[in-house]
């Protein structure tokens, strides 16, 4: 087995110093019910490079991959180009093959990028502080709703109609656990709820996205002063981390916790993960953090260098009054996001972001003049609602059946409601041609008449 | 004053200031030959560069509607090539399992093969949407199912819930089942709120259970370093909701009373959990339902070497007895007629009705779940039997090829970590800290130091199958060497490591004292200071 | 005249009329090590006898102290948020956590003396 040094020589070697006469006697500390004396049932024995190739790739090629088609996908995962350095670093074995940098001497490579990354994180969200990633955009919102519980020693929040519902169902079920209340506003695709109207004088935080889930784009700032009257936090969650090249950032418009999917940049779409979770908040509110930190310091010899910090809000030391259970967070996900947005710089990240801009204005001027096609979103960003005059997820399934990955139905996300069952997400980023987005408006052509 | 964790001091810091890098290395630029000084990205911004060439926009009518176009971000501008020296330097920074052994207990630095890197990034895999209609991803469905099967086979559990973005998400998702479970069966769960955790436990296993809304109750060791039946037995009641125990445990030992413990467990109306993160012992050699357990976890990252990428991202799928096979998160696979799709709503027809939510975005850590697919095919069955032997062979060899010099915690045989306390320290004015940080100038990465809380000082030595012998010869070489120069009263040697690494130690306590954790431009700091 | 007292889980606490003084000991602060943060309790709330009153962190450690009497809390040691190492310095001075006005001072009665304390430390080793 390619993978496994010890030779037969070796191992009676070994079991001759420990003095032990076999492998199987250093296992009988095992209940002798429990052992298992043949191999695991159905497993094939150890397999070649070739061979497990051939078993995995026929899984791949079952599949339609998005770069292969015209696609128009969204809903908090994004298709970009990603440099090819960026691949090319992250596995470098250094980086791919090192752990949570508990010993700074031999890992300052791990937490320079992370330093690097937490300011990335800051500036692009306007927040003063960011922490070394979380899991995903989702699991970063429940965060932050349990950090404004802490902060604001309050347990009600109040989720915006227009967040997305994977980011809502992971507060839903945090609640339901850790006891907590949570207010979701219906879902909402014109951009019309009323959310103070939901804020009382238990309410923690109020969570909006923007873009919001439906694509509008939103000036917070009058929200954030309102909430901030009745002693609440703004949490304010971004799907879509390019958006942030274009809009004024959430920190600009008075968010007191940010919360991003960073997948955008650097990361592929993978089917839905591992992605990046970005935190970012205000200085005052550091201690109360969930997640690594890393910080500046000096070594013994005055040099600047860099170490986790903070951990004591950390569960390998607070254990069940910890800020948060993770541990194991994203690391080489925060690693292909800094790469990729050192290498897009301040010109690249703004570039990106309008030329994601201009190409969904171009789609939506397109669509909006088909026979059953409605653009629903008065502003957005690179992904709009449309209302077609048939289900969206049967035109979806059409679509697909001409090579066309036409958008994500609504009622994916939101099922069982009836009144949103027409609706269609459509995005458009760096990577559609004007071909594709003419593919697009044929097929729906087609699968509406 | 009640404390957790360990006591920390300053070391002694020389000189400050700008040129303390020139000044330590004695060359001009700081550099020491390959070992070159990098500043940070934002001191290398030249305004304007930028490493990605895009496309001018179109003209068009921005739709912003009252949003104004952001200012200055402050991102700097580099081009490709001085991003990628700057990003190959920082790697070289760090020590890695490609570059030695990496004996970091509990945390199973083992080999990460790079097929499973390669098939990991096949378009068909990595470039697929989570939202694609379930039509044009059956691949990546029966990939999902595929591992699940493999997964419920080794441990003999009748499911698997596979979103958990990481070991301490998976204990999320037990303990939820858990309580999930008990609320299904006794209308509610405010009768039972305790939850036991002994104390040599992950720090996860407590932060989880208070996130679940449990209260903790630890559970002490017994002298051979295994939970303590009796006082299990007393602490056990009918407010106990769950046992949260690692096995083997986090001492590298194997739980010899697990099937009664699990059987106290079960007849006080309560759930076994296990923490599964060494199972990397014991697979295809035991399976956990044979033990009783109701849920456990399986780090993705440990088990089945996805790469650990400097501290993320894992997988924590978590395999549930039959009591609790109902009680999962959304989503997850199921193989029908028409082949495989998606329950991603507790509405959809196939769901079961108790699915207790949602733990993350979209359906779980897809590209580890390729890496650990591949890596069980290669292994095979008798492959990774294989691991589990060599693994708990590599341990044994180290313990007994130190444990007249250094003191093992308890008598033996581990499991795949080797246990030592700093008794054999005493009086050397050498603490485990030192030791670890002399480890690093001999070219190793220290062990986990002062984990488990259950002894002093600890080292917690996990060498993995990846190791050959002649490679454990040299690093029992180094630590027999070390701990008899610790002995012979060269204290010194030890207070000033490590003196070859790109930094020495570092100041913690300036660190957390006053916490500087992001750059600032250079102007605004001058700002703030007027 | 002030009383000096002290409990077993290492917190002082001295009387000066009706206001006490509240901090950790020297014993405490040793075995904790550099302090790089006090999370204080905010001044008007009240505090019950043996349960959690601030909270002193260490690089690798987090301890609760604990009120080792009941009362309002009427002032916090400011000074500890920019110079947290005086709780190092000067643990029985200025590195003072909080000053209570106590409700029943029979409580102290409870509490061992210096003599006590030390013993009891003695013990600990």
């Amino acid at each position: 087995m390619r993978y496994l040094p010890l030779t037969e020589a070796d191992r009676r070697s070994m079991l001759a110093t420990i003095g032990v006469p076999s492998v199987d006697s250093l296992f009988r500390d095992v209940p002798e019910a429990a052992r298992l004396s043949a191999p695991i049932e159905g497993l094939a024995p150890h397999a070649g490079e070739m061979e497990v190739e051939r078993t995995i790739a026929a899984m791949a090629a079952k599949n339609i991959s998005a770069g292969s088609v015209p696609s128009f996908l969204g809903a908090g995962a994004y298709r970009h180009h990603v440099p090819a350095s960026v691949d090319h670093l992250i596995q470098r074995g250094e980086f791919l093959t090192s752990y949570t940098p508990y010993q700074p001497e031999v890992t300052q490579g791990t937490l320079q990028y992370l330093f690097e990354f937490q300011t990335q994180v800051a500036l692009i969200t306007g927040m003063d502080v960011a922490n070394a990633s979380l899991y995903d955009g989702a699991t970063s919102c429940a965060e932050a709703v349990m950090m404004a519980n802490r902060v604001t020693r309050r347990g009600k929040a109040v989720l915006s109609g227009g967040l997305h519902p994977h980011y809502r169902d992971v507060t839903l079920t945090n609640a339901r656990f850790h006891g907590f209340e949570v207010v979701a506003a219906p879902a909402d695709p014109e951009g019309e709820e009323d959310l103070l109207a939901l804020i009382d004088d238990k309410t923690s935080c109020v969570v909006v996205q923007n873009p919001g889930f439906f694509g509008q784009v939103r000036d917070l700032t009058d929200l954030a002063a309102a909430v901030h009257a009745k002693g609440a936090l703004l949490i304010v969650a971004v799907a879509e981390v390019v958006s942030l090249g274009l809009l004024t950032p959430p920190g600009e418009m008075g968010a007191d916790i940010v919360v991003a999917e960073g997948q955008s940049i650097g990361n592929s779409l993978n089917f839905g993960g591992p992605y990046v979770g970005l935190f970012a908040t205000r200085d005052k509110y550091v201690r109360h953090m969930p997640g690594r930190l890393t910080g500046q310091t000096v070594d013994a010899e005055g040099r600047r260098g860099w170490v986790l910090t903070l951990s004591t809000r950390e569960q390998h030391i607070r254990r069940e009054k910890a800020t948060s259970n993770i541990c194991t967070n994203s690391g080489l996900c925060a690693l292909a996001f800094t790469i990729h947005m050192s290498l897009l710089g301040e010109e690249g990240f703004k570039r990106l972001a309008r030329l994601n801009h201009a190409k969904a204005v171009q789609l939506a001027d397109r669509l909006d003049g088909l026979k059953g096609v409605e653009v629903v979103s008065d502003s957005f960003f690179n992904e709009f609602t449309v209302r077609l005059k048939k289900p969206a997820s049967k035109v979806v399934n059409k679509l697909a059946k001409h090579g066309i990955l036409g958008g994500v139905p609504v009622s994916r996300l939101h099922p069982g409601d009836e009144a949103l069952a027409d609706l269609l997400l459509v995005t458009a980023t760096e990577t559609n041609t004007d071909a594709d987005m003419e593919a697009l408006a044929h097929g729906l052509k087609e699968a509406l008449s | 004053m009640n404390t957790q964790g360990r006591k920390t001091h300053i070391d002694t810091l020389g000189v400050e200031g700008g040129n303390a890098a020139s000044a330590a290395a004695g060359t001009i630029s700081g550099n020491r030959a390959l070992m070159l000084e990098e500043p940070l990205i934002f001191e290398q911004d030249s305004p304007g560069t930028t490493g990605v060439d895009l496309p001018e926009p179109p003209t068009f009518k921005p739709r912003l509607g009252k949003v104004r176009e952001r200012g200055t971000i402050g991102l700097p501008g580099l081009s490709e090539p001085e991003v990628i020296r700057h990003y190959t330097r920082l790697s070289q920074k760090n020590f890695a399992i490609d570059s030695g052994l990496y004996p970091l207990g509990s945390c199973t630095m083992k080999h990460n093969p790079r097929l499973n890197e390669k098939l990991a990034r096949l378009p068909g895999l990595s470039d697929i949407h989570p939202m694609q209609p379930e039509r044009t991803v059956q691949g990546a469905l029966e990939l999902i199912d595929t591992l699940a099967h493999w997964l419920k086979t080794l441990t003999g559990m009748p499911a698997v819930a596979m979103s958990p973005a990481a070991g301490a998400h998976g204990e999320l998702c037990g303990m939820a089942a858990i309580r999930a479970a008990i609320e299904d069966r006794d209308g509610s769960t405010s009768h039972r709120r305790r939850v036991l955790v002994p104390e040599s436990a992950h720090g996860t296993n407590p932060a989880t259970a208070a996130a679940c809304g449990f209260t903790v109750d630890a559970i002490p060791a017994d002298a051979t370093g295994r939970v303590d039946l009796e006082a299990l037995k007393a602490k056990l009641g009918d407010d106990v909701a769950a046992i949260m125990l690692t096995n083997p445990n986090t001492c590298g030992l194997f739980e010899r009373d697990i099937i009664e413990i699990a059987d106290a467990v079960h007849k006080a109306g309560a759930f076994f959990y296990c923490d599964g993160a060494n199972f990397n012992a014991i697979v295809g050699r035991v399976r956990p339902a044979d033990l009783g357990i109701d849920a456990m976890h399986i780090n993705l990252h440990k088990t089945f070497s996805t790469p650990h990428g400097g501290g993320g991202p894992g997988s924590g799928p978590v395999v549930l007895s039959e009591a609790l096979a109902k009680f999962v998160p959304l989503p997850y696979v199921v193989h029908g007629e028409d082949g495989f799709s998606l329950v991603e709503s507790g509405e959809d027809d196939q769901a079961n009705g108790k699915e207790f939510g949602r733990l993350k975005g979209f359906h779980g850590q897809m590209g580890m779940f390729v890496r650990a697919l591949a890596y069980i095919l290669s292994h095979g069955a008798d492959g990774l039997r294989q691991v589990a032997s060599d693994a708990v062979l590599n341990a044994n060899y180290v313990m007994a090829s130190l444990k007249d010099v250094m003191t093992a915690s308890f008598e033996g045989p581990c499991m795949h970590e080797a246990l030592f306390d700093d008794r054999f320290l005493k009086g050397t004015g050498v603490t485990t800290l030192d030791f670890a940080k002399a480890m690093i100038d001999e070219g190793y990465h220290p062990m986990t130091m002062y984990f488990p809380l259950v002894v002093h000082g600890a080292f917690l030595i996990e060498p993995t199958e990846t190791e050959s012998k002649q490679s454990l010869d040299a690093f029992i070489r180094v630590m027999r060497g070390l701990a008899e120069r610790a002995r012979s009263g060269d204290a010194e040697h030890f207070l000033g490591a490590p003196r070859m690494t790109p930094r020495r130690r570092l100041d913690e306590t300036g660190a957390a004292r006053k916490p500087v954790l992001r750059w600032v431009p250079e102007v605004s700091q001058a700002e703030a200071a007027e | 005249m002030s009383i000096i007292k002290f409990t077993k889980d290492h917190e002082w606490i001295k009387l000066d009329g009706e206001v006490a003084t509240v901090g950790i000991t020297d014993y405490a602060q040793q075995q904790l090590g550099d302090v790089v943060f006090v999370e204080l309790p905010e001044v008007g709330r009240n505090v019950v006898a043996g349960k959690e009153a601030a909270v002193v962190e260490s690089v690798k450690a987090a301890s609760e102290v604990y009120a080792p009497v009941a009362g309002d809390v009427v002032e916090v040691n400011e000074a500890l948020a920019d110079d947290p190492a005086l709780v190092n310095r000067d643990p029985q001075g200025e590195g003072w956590f909080v000053k209570l006005r106590i409700e029943n001072q029979g409580d102290l009665d409870d509490l061992l003396d210096e003599a006590a304390y030390k013993e009891y430390c003695e013990g600990l080793h």
